[in-house]
């Protein structure tokens, strides 16, 4: 990673970290929601990103997470982190397996439907059988802990619970993307058969990505439960499927600060739409101002917002927009 | 169940997965010629049912026409926003990924939803069935089945035939086949590919405004009615092959005998069913069903 | 380097704007923050209460216990997932004194346990989840409209007394849809009836061909529904078109025809209904209700404007109690118990579950009204189950 992007991600942990001392409950409520869903696009990313899969059914696996996790706790006390944690993480991941096992055997557009549909049908499992409590949802009565040391129903300590797993699902697919593993993901990305030719088996790559990718979202759908102390079906609905996709392209596809900025840009975007100080009467229609945004950052900004400041410097120095630039 | 129940439940399931069939045909069309993956197809449907809302008083007080005329006005003025549509937007898709595609298509679900939310307001509206097409037939003791819905069925069939005779027999179906399968072949031998895809949008978006329209008195008009009708029609457009027309018929229809029966027998599983279907499908045909064409 | 800077001040900027609005000192007016649904299907229902509830304000003059209010809007968007964190962005950010809200009650249900946990007091004027006046039940959580049993159960008395022996149910398969049932399946199986089969699905399907069909097959003495919103004018529509008005009556729970009868036009005319509310009834403070929306509003008020109004009556007479210190929870709580609300519907008090004990109207659809037929249950209680208050 350049000096540069490295510098930057640290910029961004270490506002994170400090971000507690000057802020209300209410802003330590929104950070750890933004440091979740930045999990979950990570999650996506590696599969997107780095392996060139477009997945169009993530929720499944975070909604599975979330599930999992109010399912399996205990109703008379609360359930230790050191197997719940776990135990969502592989149910996710479990999932994730079979629905790669099934749906790697398609290709391209196909292979997003077919995400989708193993999506749609997690979240009709939920939504209309009595597994998951129905449409209404279900509450998470007793937070989880690990002894007395870490109590997650204490926000500040889920904040930096959170924080802590950001820290390490993002350096662990740093190595990832570094490693021998990595690498035949990339190659997979760029050209497939060219990696066959090669004489890898694709095939156990692509699906073993597609677990871990399932299981990291598992986690944040853990840590979401866990915050909110409630989960509903729409957690696996299309909706977020399609709204972690857009966070991550919003960032900038293929790098994982990409993940982290299009998280926090995503979640902004929509308060800065939803708020009456700015928008006045228009912010009951703030669904207009995403869209427009939505719209205007793909043609204005093709490498995302990670891809600015190249774009930025390109304009400023007069240089020609390359032939990929501008794709 | 017994036959005369089991005959109507086959009614019903024909009438739902012909209604399907017109509006993911206008899907597969996009998608298929011009590979474009347009989220945004749901809210086409929605304005098909809102303007036969809309326009019902204004054609009525204007020249004094009916339901036919509505329609109409209806498919005139979508096949216009289509064509300006098409040039001001669509058209920059083409060359783009397909990821591209579906975040800039669903900023226009949004961006649609809103302005309808602006325009017409959020209530729940009617649409009343043309009077001479408001009649029953009596089946068995108990049951009618509304004269409307046969309607619908037989404008569907009417319309797929249509797009059949165009597809195969008419010089720009043919054009429209090759541009599918070879754009810069077709662009040297002189055909204006930009304009045949103008041509195709428009007609893409004319059906599904077509299929609101017409489905309105049945499913009346409400908020958010498009985007129920989007994702059972890229269900019907993958299981049935992008950009076969013949495909999207067939898996219309199977769509529409599994939800049916599916809704009676296994209420549960009902909502599930649809993506077992697909699932089962792909794994066997990965392509889908047939071919474009 | 300066990029990198640049961002990092950026998301400092963010974050202090954030906590700076935590950080301001509340002032003498009192908040409401209002969690409705502004944006898809709910959307004219989160108006109707809106306005019922700025009508009882205005007619107070704007003020309540002499405190002037204040509005904070959130758009629930009827989305359960969301539910929580728009919770806390009302109470934890925007420090609101109080909550009113929703309509959706997956939503509801988010909203109850956040003013649990925090104290903060919460007014549903809406969602007719048994849990919020039930296991969810609070000193500071108060119910201005209904719950979905009761309705249920009303019809169910009404229609075992007409002498209906068998009957099948339909609805959507959700807590609204499934508690009404439930709720009728009490009445009318207390009065001797039985009901022969219970269809549902899955919500928001809207494709009722199938079974309407199968109820044709079963041929019972009536069929009890449950639908809002655009499902019920599309199943009122299509249970007419498909020829079973005329031969198995449809009763149903009364927002099948509350805001849907422009749209169901001829087809509704005639069905019963079973709701808290009607359109003609000879209460004068409906009547005096009824002018004043229209008039500052220019549309005919529903149900949602009634409980909107309600909603606001309950805030003013506990504040009132209290003389406007909300930290007074006990004494707001004790005085809402004991006072009689004047609504429109006519007057109701609250359970000790605090949860509207009213009477529930029958209705008929005459036109393009719900003319009052007479009450179909006097002073109904919600058992309140699970509720330990």
């Amino acid at each position: 990673m350049k000096q540069l992007h490295f510098f930057f991600v640290a910029a961004v942990f270490l506002a994170m970290a400090l971000f507690p001392w000057v802020a209300g409950s209410y802003g330590i409520d929104f950070v750890t929601k933004i440091m979740v869903y930045a999990i979950f696009a990570l999650s996506l990313e590696l599969l997107v990103g780095t392996t060139g899969l477009i997945c169009f059914g993530q929720a499944a696996f975070f909604g599975i997470g979330a599930y999992a996790a109010v399912l399996l706790s205990s109703q008379t006390q609360a359930s230790s982190i050191a197997w719940l944690l776990p135990a969502c993480v592989l149910a996710a991941a479990a999932y994730a397996l079979v629905v790669g096992a099934l749906s790697l055997r398609t290709k391209g557009v196909y292979f997003i439907m077919v995400t989708l549909a193993f999506a749609q049908m997690a979240y009709y499992v939920v939504h209309d059988t009595p597994l998951g409590g129905g449409t209404d949802g279900i509450y998470l009565t007793l937070k989880p802990a690990l002894g007395s040391w870490i109590e997650l129903d204490q926000p500040v300590t889920l904040y930096g619970f959170t924080l802590a797993c950001l820290l390490l699902v993002f350096a662990g697919m740093a190595v990832l993307n570094r490693s021998r593993f990595g690498r035949a993901l990339a190659g997979i990305r760029v050209n497939e058969q060219r990696m066959r030719a090669t004489g890898f088996s694709t095939y156990p790559y692509k699906l073993a990505a597609f677990t871990v990718s399932g299981g990291i979202a598992g986690l944040a759908g853990f840590l979401f439960a866990v915050k909110d102390g409630f989960v509903n079906p729409e957690m696996m609905s299309w909706h977020l499927s399609g709204a972690v996709l857009i966070m991550i392209i919003l960032g900038g596809l293929g790098h994982l600060r990409g993940a982290l900025v299009g998280a926090f840009a995503f979640a902004l975007l929509q308060e800065l739409f939803k708020s009456e100080a700015v928008f006045g009467m228009l912010a009951k229609h703030w669904h207009l101002g995403l869209g427009l945004s939505i719209i205007a950052s793909v043609v204005l900004l093709p490498k995302g917002l990670v891809g600015l400041p190249e774009q930025v410097r390109a304009r400023l120095l007069g240089d020609k927009p390359s032939e990929g630039a501008m794709q | 169940m017994d036959l005369s129940i089991f005959f109507i439940q086959c009614l019903n399931a024909l009438q739902y997965g012909l209604l399907l069939f017109l509006v993911a045909s206008g899907l597969t069309l996009i998608f298929g010629i011009m590979g474009v993956i347009n989220l945004a197809h749901g809210s086409f449907y929605m304005m098909g049912a809102y303007m036969a809302y809309a326009l019902a008083p204004i054609v009525a007080a204007t020249f004094g026409g009916g339901f036919f005329a509505t329609l109409l006005v209806g498919v005139g003025l979508s096949v216009a926003l289509g064509y300006v549509l098409e040039w001001a937007f669509f058209s920059f898709l083409y060359e783009r990924e397909h990821l591209q595609q579906v975040l800039m298509t669903y900023g226009l679900i949004l961006v649609f939803e809103e302005l309808r939310s602006i325009l017409v307001g959020d209530d729940v509206h009617g649409v009343e069935v043309p009077a001479f097409l408001s009649g029953t037939l009596p089946l068995g003791e108990m049951m009618t089945y509304p004269v409307y819905r046969l309607f619908i069925s037989g404008v569907c069939l009417l319309l797929a035939l249509g797009m059949y005779v165009v597809f195969t027999r008419t010089r720009l179906g043919m054009m429209i086949r090759a541009g599918s399968s070879n754009r810069e072949m077709v662009q040297s031998l002189g055909i204006d590919i930009k304009f045949l895809y103008r041509v195709v949008f428009a007609a893409g978006m004319a059906i599904a405004v077509f299929a609101g329209m017409v489905a309105a008195p049945v499913s009346s008009v409400y908020p958010g009615m498009g985007d129920t009708v989007l994702i059972i029609c890229f269900v019907v457009v993958v299981i049935g092959g992008i950009g076969s027309i013949r495909g999207a018929l067939l898996a219309a229809l199977l769509i529409g005998v599994v939800d049916t029966f599916g809704k009676v027998l296994l209420p549960q599983a009902a909502g599930v069913l649809v993506y077992v279907l697909m699932a089962l499908i792909l794994l066997w045909k990965p392509d889908g069903l047939f071919k474009a064409g | 380097m300066k990029a990198v800077f640049f961002r990092t001040t950026v998301i400092a900027t963010a974050a202090a704007l954030l906590s700076g609005a935590a950080l301001a000192q509340t002032s003498a007016k009192l908040k409401v923050g209002l969690m409705l649904p502004y944006t898809g299907t709910f959307a004219s229902l989160g108006n109707a209460i809106e306005n019922g509830f700025k009508l009882y304000l205005t007619e107070q003059g704007g003020k309540l216990a002499g405190r002037e209010v204040e509005f904070v809007k959130v758009d629930d968007e009827s989305d359960p997932s969301k539910a929580t964190d728009n919770v806390n962005k009302l109470v934890k950010r925007d420090n609101v004194d109080v909550l009113v809200g929703t309509v959706h009650s997956g939503v509801a249900m988010a909203m109850a346990k956040v003013a649990k946990e925090t104290g903060t007091v919460l007014i549903v004027p809406n969602a007719g989840a048994d849990a919020v006046t039930g296991a969810m039940c609070a000193p500071n959580i108060f119910r201005s409209s209904f719950s979905n049993w009761q309705p249920g159960y009303a019809m169910g008395e009404v229609m075992a007394k007409k002498g209906i022996k068998k009957v099948a149910t339909i609805t959507w398969k959700y807590a609204a849809g499934d508690e009404t049932v439930r709720g009728f399946k009490e009445g009318f199986e207390k009065g001797g009836g039985t009901v022969v089969k219970d269809l549902s699905l899955p919500f928001p399907n809207v494709e009722f061909q199938a079974l309407l069909t199968d109820i044709a097959a079963t041929k019972p003495d009536a069929v009890f529904t449950f639908f809002a919103g655009g499902g019920a004018v599309k199943f009122v529509k299509d249970y007419a078109a498909a020829g079973l008005k005329k031969t198995i009556p449809l009763y149903g729970s009364g927002f099948l025809t509350d805001g849907t009868l422009d749209a169901q036009g001829s087809d509704a005319e005639g069905l019963f209904t079973a709701l808290h509310y009607a359109d003609s009834m000879e209460i004068p403070k409906d009547k005096s209700f009824r002018l004043a929306y229209a008039k500052t509003y220019k549309l005919q008020p529903d149900v949602y404007a009634v409980q909107g109004y309600d909603a606001a009556q309950i805030l003013a007479i506990g504040l009132k109690a209290v003389g406007g210190d909300l930290s007074k929870k006990a004494e707001f709580a004790k005085a809402v118990e004991a006072t009689k609300i004047d609504s429109p519907r006519g007057a109701f008090s609250l359970s000790k579950a605090h949860n509207p004990v009213q009477d529930i109207y029958l209705r008929q659809v005459v036109g393009k009204e719900n003319k009052l037929m007479g009450i179909a249950s006097k002073d109904l209680a919600d058992p309140a189950r699970g509720c330990k208050m």
